[in-house]
């Protein structure tokens, strides 16, 4: 008998209406949970935080409107409109309340807002003033620190604003326990302890917090019991009403115990996945490696033929809808870093046992052709390759691949494990690897990774070094020499790694900042009992209690740099082509390529700056006619002609990503640049800092601040997303881009690294094209790549996507690290997608 | 001279990387430049002449061709080993046609089985057989196009009777040195009738061995080189056949062999 069953299964009727209910209309924001937490709070003053917080979760859950909709057979909804958010104000809430007009209209991830929500919210917004993780983390960072955030050098915007999130929970323990015997686990930890414990008064409080949280989700689920029951018994037709009655006998026993069915094991995990989310405001909390909890309650009902795989698929994908259903609402600038409505929960199949032994199941396959048959976002769906991996799942995926829809992103285990151990992990704990949000792994229900912790833009520093840490006319990194004086590619390249430097620290200043905040403000007690060793050391996860700590801030803008390094090396000091001086002055002026209203402001302010200086007093109203002489100055023509000549020059010169030795050295340099420094700092949890090398999407927001750059980008574009080649350059197609990006050192950057494809469809036609396909990825993880993530989609697609939005609402691209609908991203975000390199093959 | 084969200079005007409609897993295909056979619709016109000259693509002037030696080539062949590793894919010679410049894609192909890749080649085998004889110790693979059986109408469209074509189809496919296959652009007005395509087939299931015959559907993709180098396209306002017309002529070919038939390389 084979090991595992392959063949796709069908797709049931009821999952296209369920998809078809979920994006009727634009997603709405409700304001129940903010006038919740908001009178709980209001009740618990003086009161420890952490059982403040679970009072508040418990009222909550005891409160919050509840809804089925329509057929389906999962349950368990945050908001009574599909796709809707809650609010969460003790993280922040004044940028919504400045945006309470504009959210609608925006261009990211825009949100419905009636004017009662806005009534409500009103009410009980200023409650929080002076009262948010936000306000803490701000008390807590440097000036110096404020100053490299005002100047766009890096943003901690995402945990800021929010939750953290970005964890995978003990999913098997309350499917195998149930919440009761984790409150059991808490009450004996709690027997076992005296009152005159060094710890007893934070611990016997963080366990008690537990205990009411537990019993908060198991009363939560029991209202939905009662809720089906009582549809049930309007129902008129039966086969509904049999369903809605299963659904109240599922919801009336889990999560509280164990499951007893594939169904309840379905239920139970969604109410985990769910009322995580209501916890906290936290994205990327991750369903991890749902096959390998999840096949033992499928197998145990297929042998006792209690389920057929059809409904055992349709179930699955019901999951994958609720998944859909979920939505948060991010303030306009983190809304264009996170673009497409994400949430970021990854959910990872195939891989291995803790073991060694492969681990593909009959799950593995179904999680991969739900995605084909809801056919959404969510889950981030990725698979884990090893050698071992079985070729047909490989296939499988490949065909998911191949239908566009940018999904599933495939991670290399030969890659991650060692990674993993060089990070103080076991064998069998990196084994057992599971990936967070984009592409971060981490050990499951182990880890608190604060993943997502920064972007940190590579390219900014560079512009540093050019202007000897002034921006805007101000000082704000340290004064490195002069370019214009420097004699050596070393001085120069020296230069870059202490702005690079100086910039990293501040950036760690701010990250922990906000984590002390977290810890002191809002730590999450439910969130906590599912993750060792919070329990065993009475500590939140935000408080330092998971087993394992890190912070991953993504720096991004490799490919940008290392071109840019290259270029300086060769036309200005080997070749003497150009001096530093006219190189300066060409990235000043854009190349000659024309200066945007940014440009001319920048540089305007540069000017007004200097005029100030010189003691001349410039007035507000002297201002709009210094931009408009800069933006109509016009340089003298052999002035121009000669910026273009160097744009060109550096234009011809080798790039990364066309599997080019020399060059593709710079880049491994550049990234070293940011990952060394990094994973010297500590975090306030006691954990290690680990790099990242991946965008999400702000390379397009972040590049859109940044100024044209020594390898002949343009101002204000977007930077290099991920370990990717810059849009463009790669030239010799993917299995050179491949081997390019394999240079690099992904194992250092244990926090993850992303590499882009896009694909015309015709290179994946047929077998054979699947089979070459699965080969290509399998050679670029033979030499130690981490993760590759793909959009087949052809561009005259795209392009009419985005003339005709209305035809494409379901049109599924791949965006950094996860999938978004194309025509909800912003326009810059499409053309930043259509841009990419199109791979194709040869005739 | 046997030792310095690295050293063999050659004439090539491109070098793609993972191609993977042509011959086995992925493959890196080399452009060798020259040609016998002058195709009204060839697709590389700019490979026809060995002489290196320019061709405008958009807009801008590019020198097509360079000399290199066989090391030179095999540098940037062997960058993706790893991918033929796992697919049993490798070097691929195409041109112009290779036979041009035998010596030199002898001696490629030489270097590529050294290496321990697989080999490849797209050829029509206008060419002493004596040529062709001391490459096939080194091959693997022989794509051979024959475009039609009528040897005046075959020089009416590609400047060359198809005799020695023929005969060089039966020797090859004969020599049990490698793995034989006929490819067949099929090209509207010249060799597409059902008639023209079953005397293809004929053919080839006279021969002593063939393991595919792959009907290639013709396109216009060319087309714009023809304007940058200066000459006419000759066939104007040809439209590439639709795919049910394609499985017609499948249908055609395998009513008379019991050869696999496939559309496309």
């Amino acid at each position: 008998m084979d090991k595992y069953y392959a063949a796709e299964l069908p797709k049931s009727e009821r999952i296209t209406r369920l998809v078809s209910h979920l994006y009727a209309k634009m997603p709405e924001i409700e304001s129940a949970r903010a006038r919740l937490i908001t009178e709980s709070y209001r009740s618990t003053e003086g009161k420890p935080m952490v059982m403040r917080r679970a009072l508040a979760f418990s009222h909550i859950l005891k409160n919050l409107p509840i809804i089925i909709r329509p057929e389906e057979l999962i349950v368990g909804s945050t908001t009574i409109a599909p796709r809707g958010c809650q609010t969460y104000p003790e993280f922040s809430w004044e940028w919504l309340q400045a945006e309470f007009d504009t959210v609608e209209t925006r261009e990211a991830d825009p949100f419905y807002i009636s004017e009662q929500t806005k009534q409500e919210l009103r009410e009980v917004n200023p409650y929080w003033k002076g009262k948010t993780s936000s306000e803490l983390a701000d008390a807590y960072m440097t000036p110096e620190t404020h100053k490299a955030i005002e100047h766009n050098i890096f943003t901690t915007g995402n945990y800021y604003y929010n939750g953290i999130g970005h964890y995978t929970c003990q999913y098997d323990k309350v499917l195998n326990i149930g919440l009761r015997g984790i409150m059991n686990e808490a009450a004996s930890e709690l027997a076992g302890m005296r009152p005159g414990d060094g710890n007893y008064a934070r611990k016997a409080t963080m366990l008690q917090a537990v205990i009411i949280s537990c019993q908060a989700v198991i009363d939560y689920a029991k209202r939905y019991s009662e809720l089906a029951a009582a549809e049930a018994q309007k129902e008129q037709n039966p086969a509904r009403r049999a369903e809605l009655l299963t659904i109240s006998a599922n919801c009336a026993n889990v999560p509280g115990n164990p499951a007893g069915s594939f169904w309840e094991a379905c239920q139970s995990m969604w109410f985990i996945q769910q009322v995580l989310q209501i916890e906290s405001s936290g994205h990327s909390i991750s369903p991890g490696r749902f096959d390998q909890y999840m096949y033992p309650f499928f197998k145990k009902d297929l042998e006792a033929q209690r389920i057929t795989r059809e409904f055992g698929q349709e179930l699955i994908d019901c999951i994958w809808v609720k998944l859909n259903d979920l939505n948060k609402c991010r303030d306009a600038a983190s809304a264009k870093g996170f673009a497409g409505y994400s949430l970021f929960q990854n959910l990872i199949v195939g891989g291995q046992t803790e073991e060694g032994m492969d681990a593909t199941n009959d799950i593995s396959f179904m999680c991969i052709t739900a995605s084909k048959h809801v056919f959404l976002p969510m889950p981030s769906l990725s698979i884990r390759v090893w050698n071992g991996s079985p070729h047909d799942l490989l296939i499988h995926a490949a065909s998911l691949t191949r239908t566009g829809i940018g999904l599933p992103a495939y991670y290399n285990d030969e890659a991650i494990i060692p990674a993993m151990m060089d990070r103080g992990c076991s064998l069998r704990e990196a084994r057992n690897y599971s990936i967070i949000g984009c592409v971060e792994p981490q050990v499951p229900g182990k880890t608190d990774g604060w993943h997502d912790a920064a972007f940190f833009n590579m390219c900014r520093p560079l512009e540093l070094v050019f202007s000897s840490g002034m921006d805007l006319g101000e000082q704000i990194s340290v004064r490195t020499k002069d370019v214009e004086e420097m004699t050596s590619y070393e001085e120069f390249f020296e230069a870059y790694q202490q702005q690079m430097n100086y910039m990293i620290e501040l950036l760690v200043n701010s990250d922990n900042s906000i984590d002390a905040a977290h810890a002191q403000l809002t730590p999450n007690p439910f969130e906590s009992c599912l993750i060792d060793d919070c329990m065993k050391r009475g500590l939140c996860l935000e408080e330092g209690g998971a087993h394992y700590n890190f912070t991953g801030p993504q720096g991004f803008g490799i490919a940008n740099v290392g071109n840019a390094l290259y270029a300086v090396k060769k036309l200005v000091f080997d070749e003497h082509k150009v001096s530093m001086k006219e190189m300066k002055k060409a990235l000043k002026f854009n190349f000659a390529q024309g200066l945007d209203a940014a440009g001319a402001t920048a540089l305007a302010t540069e000017t007004i700056r200097q005029m100030e200086a010189e003691g001349r007093r410039v007035t507000d109203s002297e201002v709009p006619a210094v931009v408009a002489s800069i933006m109509q100055a016009q340089l003298p023509e052999a002035e121009k002609q000669r910026m273009v000549e160097i744009w060109e020059m550096i234009k011809a010169l080798p790039k990364f990503g066309n599997d080019e030795a020399e060059v593709d050295e710079f880049a491994r340099e550049a990234a070293y640049c940011y990952s060394r420094p990094i994973e010297k700092y500590r975090n306030p949890r006691g954990g290690q800092y680990q790099a990242g090398m991946y965008p999400v999407s702000a390379n397009v927001p972040l590049g859109a601040q940044t100024g044209a750059t020594p390898d002949g980008r343009l101002a204000h574009t977007p930077v290099a997303d991920g370990v990717s080649p810059y849009v463009g350059t790669d030239v010799n197609g993917p299995t050179a881009a491949c081997n390019s990006v394999a240079k690099l050192d992904h194992m250092i950057n244990s926090n993850g690294t992303l590499f882009n494809m896009k694909f015309h469809p015709s290179a994946l036609t047929g077998e054979k094209g699947l089979d070459n396909f699965v080969s290509m990825i399998r050679g670029f993880f033979d030499q130690k790549g981490f993760h590759m993530q793909f959009n087949v989609v052809d561009r005259n697609t795209l392009l009419d996507a985005q003339k005709h939005p209305e035809n494409y609402r379901h049109l599924v691209v791949r965006v950094a690290g996860y999938s978004a609908l194309f025509t909800t991203l912003s326009r810059s975000l499409q053309d930043d997608i259509i841009s990419r390199t199109e791979q194709t093959t040869t005739e | 001279m046997a030792d310095n084969y690295l050293q063999t200079k050659g004439r090539i005007f491109d070098i793609q990387r993972y191609s993977i409609h042509d011959g086995n897993g992925i493959r890196t295909i080399v452009f060798l430049k020259g040609c016998f056979l002058r195709c009204r619709w060839c697709c590389n016109p700019e490979s026809q002449r060995y002489d290196i000259e320019t061709m405008i693509v958009q807009g801008k002037e590019k020198v097509i061709g360079r000399d290199v030696t066989v090391q030179e080539v095999m540098e940037t062949v062997l960058k993706d080993r790893p991918y033929y590793r796992r697919t049993g894919g490798g070097l691929t010679l195409s041109g112009g046609e290779m036979l041009f410049q035998w010596e030199f894609a002898r001696d490629l192909l030489r270097a590529a089985r050294e290496a321990g890749i697989t080999t490849a080649v797209e050829s029509t085998a206008f060419s002493d057989y004596s040529h062709i004889e001391e490459l096939l110790p080194y091959l693997d693979q022989y794509l051979m196009d024959i475009k039609h059986i009528d040897s005046a109408k075959h020089k009416e469209f590609t400047g060359v009777p198809n005799e020695k074509i023929l005969e060089n189809a039966r020797k090859i496919s004969g020599s049990g040195l490698t793995e034989y296959s006929v490819r067949v652009p099929t090209i509207p007005g010249f060799n597409d009738t059902p008639e023209e395509i079953r005397a293809i087939a004929r053919f080839a299931e006279q021969l002593p061995s063939v393991k595919r015959i792959h009907l290639l559907p013709y396109h216009r993709l060319g087309q714009d080189k023809y304007d940058g180098l200066g000459r006419k396209y000759t066939l104007e306002g040809i439209a590439p056949p639709p795919a049910a017309k394609m499985q017609m002529r499948k249908k055609a070919a395998e009513s008379v062999t019991r050869i696999e038939v496939v559309i496309g390389g």
